[in-house]
């Protein structure tokens, strides 16, 4: 493991530099509090971005907001950053009626049309051919539109990840392919999902660049996202961007990664802590004091501790909102198990401990 | 009105929507230049050119997926699978994600894709230019199946599938692309999807068919006093015209192509049971494909042809309790 690449001079602007670390650092007090809440049994799943906040956010904040995320399990966070409130982030994870997506889906699953992100499902590198679709669309419909299309290293051996390179190289779409390689899927390392030298390197055989960054160097992931979404946008083309990072936690939190992986991997990457080396840039560059720290992560906790009691106490969505959203307009299937469900005795929900996943 | 064929139909049907309707583009494996192995895209590109005509690489999952991603971004996509058969490296693009799309979101993001394919066998194409899988879509809820038998539905319910926003697995009767001959209004009219069609009027008996079998259907109930009902919808199936005449006929056949176990036949079967109990003397039939797969050289042993459909209808009129 390399120290971060020293930079004497910012090369992004100073008000991006601030806003970004600002984020990693909810986004970091934000995991910590919901993996507590979910050995509380106060929140059924979820899957923390700890260690990857570079990769998430570094390169979230390379877009605009007119672009559009596809994102995987870890880039919620991103939501965040483009301006998602967080009341109604966290009613996702619980599930409740404060969730625009009405709890349909496991936490970590959220999305909102607003900050255009979308849904995604748990079935892994579905979203990448749909992402080239999109940026297809894009570019039919003549928008500056890029699309990001975010994967893991497991959904590198995915059918669809090969697709959706291929179409993109194809079509020269105006899309991103910002691999997450954190060397974990669940139990597999990366080792075990290709024999290629890299996963950047797989960008060559489908007629386009690839480049591996230090994906917990936020600056090397914002310069390298930026350079691909510019590339994109002028017609150059689809890029992917392979980001090497570590996944600090578990899985998720039906996970218990002591089963397969040595604690001391784990100890050497968190030497590498994203935010470390962040926090480490910025007051190079004089930015950041010891004491904007305290007063951040405060505000932050306040912040979030406040957003979880609002949210918490929101109700379930009503039992007949099951029903909606099947389709546009609702079939007479529909609207007859509808009946025959709302006459039959109710049974609630188990405990979100309960809740597989 | 000219007489044309289904693929005809189909064609003039895409031409019409995508002059009125900038947001339709087609996509699928030789749908461009070489106007579909069917040819049922025939003179698209030229009218419509490459950015609305596009020739995919070859990869299903792709081509699903692309479109869903484009309708995600406001387009009308109407992907072309070559041949259902080829439909299920899509399988996973179609039932975990477009069929969940406006599900999962919230509401937030619809994907109206109108996946055209062709279906069904009788045209020696073995086990992989023969099958119907219909039944794997109507299982999945959020997905709509379409199936004309003729040229005057397949025109007017494609274009009803192309203005209404949710997926439509439009299904196209191969058997019967061409042979399928009939009158079709030129220019613009819809068939509403949801709405079977009363092809024979009868008393004794309610048969209900529809693709090809419709017409091996429409053969066999010449000598009897059959009502025979063009399902032209699969799903979300028009449950009121069925009903009705099973009410008043008192028995019903089904006549279904692909195989017989967890076909779409025993759900039509449970449904007309479940509502016409008393009025029911005799059991419902199903005349269908049977539990093998789609065969090559004794397909038409494979099929629920005329003659095997003319034998059990004898059976079904016969019947006392």
């Amino acid at each position: 493991m390399q120290p971060a690449q020293k930079i004497d001079k910012p090369p992004i602007p100073r008000e991006t530099l601030l806003r970004l670390y600002r984020e990693m650092v909810r986004l970091r007090t934000l995991d910590e509090r919901m993996m507590t809440l979910q050995r509380q049994g106060r929140v059924g799943f979820y899957g923390a971005a700890t260690g990857q906040e570079a990769a998430t956010l570094a390169s979230a904040i390379a877009l605009e907001p007119s672009d559009w995320i596809f994102p995987a399990l870890r880039e919620g966070g991103a939501m965040l950053l483009r301006g998602f409130p967080l009341v109604p982030y966290l009613c996702q994870i619980f599930g409740n009626s404060g969730d625009e997506t009405k709890g349909r889906q496991m936490p970590s699953h959220m999305a909102s049309k607003s900050v255009n992100q979308v849904s995604w499902s748990s079935c892994i590198g579905t979203q990448l051919p749909q992402a080239v679709g999109a940026a297809m669309a894009a570019r039919i419909k003549g928008d500056r539109t890029v699309i990001a299309a975010y994967l893991g290293d497991g959904a590198t051996s995915e059918g669809d990840f090969h697709v959706a390179m291929n179409f993109a190289g194809v079509f020269k779409a105006p899309v991103v392919f910002i691999c997450q390689n954190n060397h974990w899927a669940i139990s597999v390392p990366t080792a075990k999902q290709t024999a290629s030298e890299s996963i950047a390197i797989k960008a060559q055989a489908y007629g386009f660049s690839g480049v591996k960054v230090d994906g917990n160097d936020a600056v090397a992931v914002y310069l390298a996202v930026k350079e691909a979404v510019d590339k994109a946008r002028t017609g150059g083309g689809p890029s992917l961007i392979e980001c090497e990072t570590y996944r600090i936690g578990a899985h998720s939190s039906s996970d218990d990664p002591t089963r397969y992986r040595d604690e001391k991997e784990v100890e050497e990457w968190k030497k590498r802590d994203p935010l470390d080396l962040f926090r480490g840039r910025l007051q190079s560059w004089g930015m950041w004091r010891a004491t904007d720290e305290d007063a951040l992560r405060a505000r932050v906790l306040e912040e979030v501790n406040a957003a979880i009691a609002e949210a918490e106490k929101k109700p379930d969505p009503a039992r007949e909102s099951l029903f909606d959203d099947v389709y546009a307009v609702m079939p007479w299937t529909l609207r007859e198990q509808r009946e025959e469900m709302l006459a039959a005795p109710a049974v609630p929900r188990p405990d979100a401990k309960n809740i597989a996943g | 009105m000219p007489a044309w064929n289904i693929i005809q139909a189909v064609n003039d049907a895409l031409k019409i929507e995508m002059r009125r309707d900038p947001r339709v583009v087609v996509l699928g494996e030789d749908v461009g230049k070489f106007g579909g192995v069917f040819r049922a895209t025939v003179g698209l590109i030229e009218e419509f050119g490459a950015d609305r005509v596009i020739d995919t690489p070859l990869a299903e999952a792709g081509i699903i997926g692309a479109a869903i991603g484009m309708a995600m971004y406001g387009l009308r996509p109407v992907p072309e699978i070559q041949f259902s058969d080829f439909i299920f490296p899509a399988f996973d693009q179609i039932v975990n994600e477009l069929a969940k799309l406006r599900y999962r979101s919230g509401g937030q993001y619809s994907a109206p894709v109108v996946i055209r394919t062709p279906v069904g066998g009788g045209i020696k194409g073995g086990h992989y230019h023969s099958q119907s899988p219909e039944a794997l879509f109507i299982h999945t809820p959020g997905l709509q199946v379409v199936c004309p038998s003729n040229p005057y539905d397949a025109k007017g319910l494609l274009l009803s599938a192309l203005r209404q926003d949710d997926p439509v697995i439009f299904m196209e009767p191969k058997r019967v692309y061409r042979a399928a001959r009939g009158d079709v209004p030129e220019g613009d009219y819809t068939v509403p999807i949801g709405k079977a069609s009363v092809a024979r009027a009868g008393n004794g008996m309610t048969v209900l068919a529809w693709g090809a079998m419709f017409h091996e259907a429409e053969k066999a109930v010449a000598e009897f006093d059959a009502e025979l009902i063009d399902l032209r919808t699969l799903w979300p199936l028009d449950i009121e015209t069925i009903v009705q005449s099973v009410q008043k006929t008192g028995r019903c056949a089904i006549v279904q192509e692909a195989p017989r176990t967890g076909g779409f036949a025993a759900e039509i079967a449970a449904l007309v049971q479940e509502r016409c109990f008393p009025h029911l003397q005799a059991p419902i039939a199903r005349i269908t494909g049977w539990d093998v797969p789609f065969p090559y050289t004794l397909e038409n042993d494979y099929l629920p042809l005329a003659p095997r459909i003319s034998q059990k209808l004898r059976e079904l009129a016969d019947y006392e309790v």
